[in-house]
Formats: structure tokens, sequence, C-alpha cells
């Protein structure tokens, strides 16, 4: 059996799993978008008592949350939630997999389409550590995008100014932001400072 | 590469069975016959009074019969799936790759039995068994069953065997149909169920493949209306093109081309004796084919196919079909599986999820086509031995006490 490789985001990603954790209800049906290894949605079945299903396309992941007893569908992202009715879900969570999708737009909508409420996670592009590294000439490598230029799966990566105007621009109502650094919450100077931002949002 | 166990069955798992790359074989098995005397009453109208299912089982029932796994077979598969028997060990299971100690479905932790449908030609009830009440073979006298009939009628072998619930019930293609019957028709007695390779019902191009193999037989000189055995023969040809037909459907056209390409056997000759090794390797499974199954039986089990549609007596929605199902599912598919494309197992899925139920699905990049359920692919072995551990996990405490995927369905809510 092939180990699962947890991307270096989800291996970082506890304390967004307790601020995700937080915005959840209880017995939520939560359906987790790239869901990797199913480790946030085994955390929110166990801390929440959420339901619902992840969706991964990568062999590795699906074998990995078969084994975590996580509902997983093998499916591409990017051709949309067709599986999904309209508000089936209380919340749809995507998680560190924007900045690695194609079609970005298109799958915020097919969020806020089939979820009544989103999460959305990525790593800070605007983090000074990275501004530094572009200063110098350098194509960012952190532990948030611990990839090189040539061998990253990231092709939209965003900052946290970027997407507070995404999501303005498409009148999207903002209910929680949480910007964080080194597993801890950052108020000053969130898109200086901050690490991992995390998003949730519905329709206005 | 992969050695081309191209097959739904009979020997040839043996070649697919020698890739198998964990586990034992569960070594020596043997056949068993059990005989029911209460009347089965069939989709039909007909009523079977009495009947005999072929059965081999392997592993040890727990003490709670709490860890019984079903295997239901495919078209032209039997009750054999695992082991081999004494003095034949060629004669291999049909799912020997997937069940056995160390196997994905683990012998050494479930009690596995494997059955023989009705209307069979391998020992259950079927054309080519004694019809009761004449004495004589069945024949062409014996009635259409459908996947409900089968199951109804395995739902008598569990009560038999003194299995309450089934752990899980499992099965590809045709098997994996069975699985769903079971999840809708006896729901309280079923954990999981193991849909793979399957769709929830066949579309007017499987249909017409299967018509077109009916036909072959039907219109063979030697069939004799079904009364074939009466003067002495067998419609090996209408067999032969039945079968021929069968394998193309099994096959991926990437695989058929790896396999055979433009490939001659021995130059053109400007005749119609084979000459592509295409042709030649179908006539050979269409050769072995005719020798060892019954041509009432084939007719009958593609009807069987035909017919299945859950959703039918569900106003044309699957969704409603499913609803009745409580246990959890792994659905799995094969990406160049043509005959049950992915999209047909997706549509299992979206309904299981349009009722909230616990499913997972996954999607099995291989070359083989249909057939790909009887091969050793290393995602798939290892996808379905993670649900079994997770089945063995669970053990008979999770009996429906899961709340299911927050489902608000009859059964849980």
């Amino acid at each position: 059996m092939a180990p699962y490789l947890p991307s270096a985001a989800a291996a970082a990603g506890r304390a967004d799993f307790a601020t995700i954790g937080a915005w959840i209800a209880p017995a939520a049906r939560v359906l987790d978008l790239g869901c990797g290894d199913g480790s946030l949605l085994a955390y929110l079945q166990r801390e929440r008592k959420a339901t619902g299903y992840g969706i991964e396309i990568d062999d590795a992941g699906v074998l990995a949350c078969i084994g975590n007893a996580v509902n997983v569908l093998q499916s591409d992202l990017e051709s949309g939630l067709a599986g999904f009715d309209d508000a089936s879900f209380d919340c749809v969570i995507l998680s560190q997999t924007l900045q690695a999708m194609r079609h970005t737009e298109a799958i915020v909508n097919e969020m806020l389409r089939v979820g009544r409420e989103a999460i959305v996670t990525f790593p800070n592009f605007g983090h000074w550590t990275h501004r530094l590294q572009i200063l110098r000439g350098r194509m960012p490598v952190s532990s948030s995008l611990p990839y090189q230029w040539y061998d990253t799966p990231n092709i939209h990566l965003c900052t946290v100014a970027d997407f507070d105007a995404f999501l303005d621009q498409r009148r999207l109502e903002v209910e929680n932001r949480v910007v964080l650094a080194g597993g801890r919450s950052v108020s000053v100077l969130p898109n200086l400072l901050g690490e991992l931002a995390i998003y949730r949002f519905r329709k206005a | 590469m992969t050695s081309f166990a191209a097959t739904t069955g009979g020997a040839d798992a043996a070649a697919a069975a020698a890739h198998a790359r964990s586990g034992r074989s569960i070594g020596v098995v043997v056949p068993r016959l059990a005989r029911f005397a209460e009347p089965l009453p069939l989709a039909c109208g007909r009523v079977l009074p009495e009947f005999e299912l072929a059965y081999e089982t392997y592993g040890t029932l727990a003490a709670d019969a709490s860890n019984a796994v079903l295997i239901c077979h495919a078209l032209n598969a039997s009750h054999h799936v695992a082991g081999h028997y004494a003095g034949e060990p060629d004669n291999v299971g049909w799912w020997d790759n997937m069940i056995g100690p160390g196997k994905p479905l683990d012998t050494d932790r479930f009690f596995v039995i494997g059955v023989n449908n009705l209307g069979s030609c391998f020992g259950s009830s079927g054309p080519s068994t004694v019809n009761p009440a004449t004495g004589a073979p069945w024949g062409a006298d014996f009635p259409l069953v459908t996947v409900e009939d089968w199951v109804d009628a395995q739902a008598r072998l569990a009560d038999r065997l003194g299995v309450r619930q089934f752990a899980a019930v499992m099965g590809g293609s045709l098997g994996g149909m069975q699985a769903l019957s079971w999840a809708v028709r006896y729901p309280d007695r079923i954990r999981h169920a193991l849909v793979i390779a399957a769709a929830p019902n066949l579309s007017a191009q499987n249909i017409a493949f299967n018509e077109v193999a009916r036909q072959a037989i039907l219109t063979d000189p030697d069939f004799h209306d079904g009364r074939f055995e009466a003067h002495g023969v067998k419609p090996r040809r209408g067999l032969r093109i039945a079968r021929m037909i069968g394998h193309i459907t099994y096959l991926s056209d990437e695989q058929m081309e790896d396999k055979f390409g433009r490939e001659l056997r021995d130059g053109l000759k400007f005749s119609f004796a084979p000459e592509f090794q295409i042709e030649s390797y179908l006539r050979h499974q269409g050769e072995k084919f005719a020798e060892y199954y019954d041509a009432n039986t084939y007719l009958r089990i593609t009807k069987a196919l035909d017919y299945f549609d859950p959703a039918s007596t569900a106003g044309g929605s699957l969704a409603r079909a499913l609803a009745p199902a409580v246990c959890r599912f792994l659905v799995v598919a094969f990406t160049t599986d043509w005959r049950f494309a992915p999209a047909r197992s997706r549509e299992i899925v979206k309904a299981l999820v349009d009722n909230h139920r616990d499913v997972s699905y996954a999607e099995i990049a291989v070359p083989h086509g249909h057939d790909g359920f009887l091969l050793d692919d290393p995602q798939y072995l290892a996808v379905v031995g993670a649900y079994c551990d997770r089945i063995a996990a669970e053990g008979a405490g999770a009996a429906h006490a899961a709340p299911g995927a927050g489902a608000p369905g009859p059964g849980s809510g």
C-alpha cells in the first residue's frame, strides 16, 4: 500500500482544523473538496459529529480516506460538482486547494450552489517572507509554499487582500476571516504576517 | 505487463490469481448443495416449488455470526469463488485474487459465502437440473429469474447458514447489481454493500448486445426451442457467437489494441479462416465457453441483466428506489469500462448521496475495461482491502448504529 503523503499544507493544518471546526454547527452536513487523506473530515466527524463526504482525485488520498473511515468520492473538482444538488450541504469546504485549481471562480460558484456557506483556506502569498524572497529576485519557497517554481501544483496563488477583493467584487458576504501564523490568529497586518487564511462566506 | 487474463470466470481466473501480490490461497475447497423445500415465488409470477443452491464457504463463522460476507457472481461465473478443488489445482475460484487468508477480503477474519444463482448451470436449480414435477431436466421450462429472485433465494441460504445479517454483500458487474438489490430488499440484513463495476440498469446499447447474443442462440438450428437435450445436441454455434460478442464488451478498445492490434497469425490468406489474432482469440474463447456453458442459462441470465432496473419501481427515480437501503456502500468503477462505464456507477453514488447514505466511490484507472474487476490492479485491491479492514474494525456493533451521512431517510430518520 502506497503511503499517503499529505501536502505540507495539510500537515501544518491542525490549527485551521480547530478554526474550521468552531464554524461548523454540530451534526452539520459537510462536503470537503480536495479532502486529501480525509483528516479534516475525520476531525469534524469526531469533534462536531459532522456528516458528509470528501472529494479527492488522487488515488493515495482516496485509499487513505477509506482507511480513515471517511466517505470519499473520487472525482475531479475541475469538472464541477454535478453529482450534488443545490443547497444539499450546510457547508462546503475547500481547504488548501483553491490555489491549485484552474477554474477558481467556477468552483467558488459551485460551492455556493451546493452549500449554504463556504469555507476556503489558502496559503497567504502576501506573507512577508514571500515578499522578501521576491524582492531578492526568487520565487518564494516556505513552509506554507514548499514547492519550487518548476514543480509547484499552485497556479492561482493570492494574498489575503486579493481574496478580500475577490469576494467583495462578487458581493459575497464574509461571515468570518481568520489569518493564522504559526497556528495563532494574527490580527495586526494579517496580509503581511499571516501564513494561512481561512474564510467563511456566503451569498449576500 | 499484465497477462491477458481476459475472463469472466472459469479457469482463466487462475492466470489473474497468479498475480496476486499478497496473501495465500485458501487451498482446497468443497462445493456444497443446499436444498430448500419451501416454495419460492418469482418475479415472473411463477413459483419454484423447491430448489437447490450450490455454494461454498471459506473461513469461520463467528459465534455471533457477525462476520459473514456474501459474494454474488456475474454472468457466467459460479459459487466457486476462491481456492481450488481437491486434485484440480488449476480449477481456481474466479475471485481468488480477492479472497483468501491475508487477501483483501481476508478469510482469516471473514466467513465468506460464494453462491451459484438460480437458473445457472453450475449446480443450483436451473435449466440443466431435474424438474421435480416431471423427473426430467427443466430445459426451456425453467422460469426466467430476476436479480431480485436470486437475492430472495440467497436470503434463504443465509437463513440456513445462520446468518441473520451480513457484514457485507459484494459483487462485480451483475454481482454488484445483486449487492445493490440486497441493500434495498433486505436493508436490515446487510451492513455494507460493495458494488463493483456495476450499473443501476442496462443501457439500450447493453440490451442490444445481449439481444444479439440471444439471437445467436435462438436461431441456432441446434437450439430446438430450448429442448436441444432431447435431440441430443447443443447449440454450440449460438453459444460461441454469444460469448464472442460478450467478450468484445468486456475488453477495452485500448487493451484489445495493445494485446492484438492488427497482428496476423500467418499472413493474409484471402480466406475466411481466422487470420487476425483477435479473430482466433475470440473463436478460442467462444469454443471454450460453448463446451461448458448452457444455452438456456445464457438466455436467462442475460434477461435478468436486461430486467434489472430498481428505479422502474420507484417512478423512474433511482434515489427513491435506493431510499430503503441503510447500509454503507463502497462503489468501484474502472475508467476504461465501457460496458458499465464509471458514469453509471456515479448514478448509483448520486442516488445514495441524495439519500444521505454513507458511500465511498473509487474510480480505478486501468486499461482492461469491464474485466478490470477480476484483475490485479494494486489500487483496486488496496481500496477493497482497506474497506474490508474497516468493516472488520467496526464489527457487529456498527449494525446501523451510525446515523449515515446525516440520513433523513427511512430506517434512520
